[in-house]
């Protein structure tokens, strides 16, 4: 046998950071890897083109009143940016969303995480955040931005005393769309070790399901059964916020609880799945 | 609590199968080795002593804590290198043993600097700035160890730790586990199914077979005393022999077909053992027709162990 030649290990006697903190630095450092890609960057950027169109429809608005007629600013304005930005999301939720737990699969991460002094939930809590932040940047930021960009461009707030609501439904429909993909990315994430895959699952989770609506939507010739829709339920409980008359004829308490029981699914697949060691009964 | 680990009826069952059977046992601190064959239950062992698996029944403790009702404080003294690789993906070898520094609860400046010391105490110093992806299994290994050791845990688990390694880097290896069980004032069990790697870096040893406790104990008890022993055929007057044996210090066992093992304590001079037995012999007036040294390893506690149970 060989020397030990390297006696430079140490004990540690400096501080420890309380026990529960660990999913900040599993956000950090998601986070920081996922913008060190540049489509992600490019994505982010290009998302943000629609604000700025937005921004100019407000712009003219309120510097020519003659345009109010046509580019009027109101809730629903808000409501289809919220909706426009759903596209930009889908992406992002992909190219952002699909690796997060597949990637640690793929190289057995999950056992070095887990033999860490954290819980399941700080790690699900890490990855889950580092993807809503990602939506966030493309739904509720820009989102409040124009918010902030039409109170300064009116000089007034005529707009949130005519629609005392704007303001909560803009933050509630935007976390909506943040919330419900996020989960249910993540959730898939954590069934695969591939993250094209899982990204080919979610796209077929929101065409299948698009699809579906389609047939039964023109076989029974009415929108009630918006709800077999993913995005038509998001759609459906997003009007409801605004308080604005839906596209679709579905209840919203049907597409709510959809929405719900894809959330309680994705928590129940993350609960199954993220382990420290896979047992084959 | 001067036990690192002790088990108390712990059963696990993988569905219908039942992989520990009742298992107690206490593992002491110092280095202690896991011994089985392949599908003994030493890695069911450490994962449910991480937590991964909930036992079915039993009781665990790891130095002085319950798993099942302190799991996350439990971790947070332990360092776990597991079995298959693992490890963060996209990150170099110096951010993937930082990173796991803080998760560990260290600062990031602080979980920085261990996880360069950390490196080069494994023999990674010049390969730290590397993508883990592009390390050889004997560096991945060496890496496992690394990201196990980086908050300085009391207790180590190490489940096949010289898996893959070339005969350099299993020495190296070793060395290291017996530096920082032996030297360093950290806990070690090592799961293994090579027997030299226990024989070198533990002092005690735990073996497993099919989910039950084979063997437990230190190595040295379980070698039974110091010395060496001889299988001795004479023609002659046995007895006598034998007395003048016992009357020389040398212990002597009839072991059917006039064969005698002769246990020789430690050397007590320079006189080679066989010599001894010779002169003893030649005393007695008896004729040796057989002698043949067996010294007793690790190896033959481990089958005795196997076989009786």
């Amino acid at each position: 046998m060989s020397l030990v030649h390297d006696q430079s290990y140490r004990r540690y006697t400096g501080a420890r950071r309380p026990i529960g903190r660990a999913w900040i630095v599993i956000l950090r450092t998601t986070l920081g890897a996922l913008f060190a890609r540049r489509p992600l960057i490019g994505l982010l950027l290009l998302s943000w083109v629609p604000f700025l169109v937005r921004t100019v429809q407000i712009y003219v608005v309120e510097s020519y009143p003659q345009a109010v007629e046509v580019l009027a600013v109101s809730p629903r304005t808000f409501r289809d940016f919220i909706d426009f930005q759903g596209l930009f999301a889908f992406f992002v939720t992909i190219y952002a969303g699909s690796g997060l737990i597949a990637g640690d699969r793929r190289v057995n991460a999950l056992q070095i995480y887990l033999s860490k002094p954290l819980l399941r939930t700080e790690y699900i809590a890490g990855k889950l955040g580092a993807l809503m932040v990602c939506l966030a940047l493309v739904t509720l930021v820009p989102a409040v931005m124009l918010l902030i960009m039409q109170v300064l461009m009116a000089g007034n707030l005529a707009l949130h005393r005519a629609a005392p609501g704007l303001l909560p439904a803009v933050l509630l429909a935007s976390m909506l769309r943040i919330v419900v993909p996020a989960m249910v990315m993540v959730a898939l994430s954590s069934l695969s070790t591939s993250s094209r895959y899982v990204a080919v699952m979610y796209a077929g989770l929101l065409f299948v399901s698009e699809a579906l609506y389609g047939v039964v939507a023109r076989a029974t010739g009415s929108t009630r059964v918006a709800w077999l829709s993913l995005p038509r339920n998001l759609d459906v409980v997003t009007d409801a916020i605004f308080r604005l008359p839906s596209q679709h004829d579905a209840p919203v308490v049907l597409s709510a609880l959809v929405l719900i029981a894809f959330v309680v699914a994705s928590i129940v697949v993350l609960e199954r799945r993220v382990r420290g060691v896979e047992v084959v009964a | 609590m001067n036990a690192a680990v002790a088990l108390e009826q712990v059963i696990v069952d993988y569905g219908r199968r039942r992989v520990l059977h009742g298992l107690s046992c206490t593992l002491p601190r110092g280095a202690v080795g896991l011994l089985g064959p392949n599908g003994a239950g030493k890695s069911t062992l450490l994962k449910t002593l991480l937590g991964f698996i909930a036992p079915t029944g039993g009781r665990l403790r790891v130095l002085g804590l319950d798993v099942a009702r302190s799991p996350v404080e439990v971790r947070a003294r332990i360092g776990y290198m597991p079995e298959n690789d693992g490890h963060v993906p996209g990150m170099t070898a110096v951010g993937f043993v930082a990173f796991c520094g803080e998760l560990a609860g260290l600062p990031p400046s602080d979980a920085t600097q261990r996880a360069h010391e950390v490196l080069h105490y494994v023999g990674l110093g010049e390969a730290r700035y590397r993508p883990v992806e592009t390390y050889s299994t004997g560096m991945r290994q060496r890496i496992k160890l690394a990201q196990a050791l980086v908050h300085d845990p009391d207790l180590l688990f190490l489940d096949e730790p010289t898996n893959g390694m070339d005969p350099r880097g299993r020495d190296e290896m070793l060395d290291l586990i017996r530096d920082l069980a032996h030297n360093k004032g950290v806990n070690v069990i090592v799961s293994s199914h090579l027997l030299p790697d226990v024989e070198y870096t533990c002092d005690h040893v735990v073996v497993l077979d099919r989910g039950r406790i084979a063997a437990a104990g230190s190595i040295d008890e379980l070698k039974g005393p110091a010395g060496r022993i001889f299988e001795v055929r004479v023609k002659g007057d046995a007895a006598a022999f034998a007395a003048r044996l016992a009357a020389a210090g040398m212990q002597c066992q009839e072991s059917g077909d006039d064969l005698m093992r002769v246990f020789v304590p430690g050397s007590v001079d320079d006189m080679p053992d066989q010599q001894r037995i010779c002169r003893v012999a030649l005393d007695a007036g008896v004729q040796v027709r057989h002698l043949r040294s067996s010294l007793p390893t690790l190896e033959d506690v481990f089958a005795r162990a196997i076989g009786e149970s």
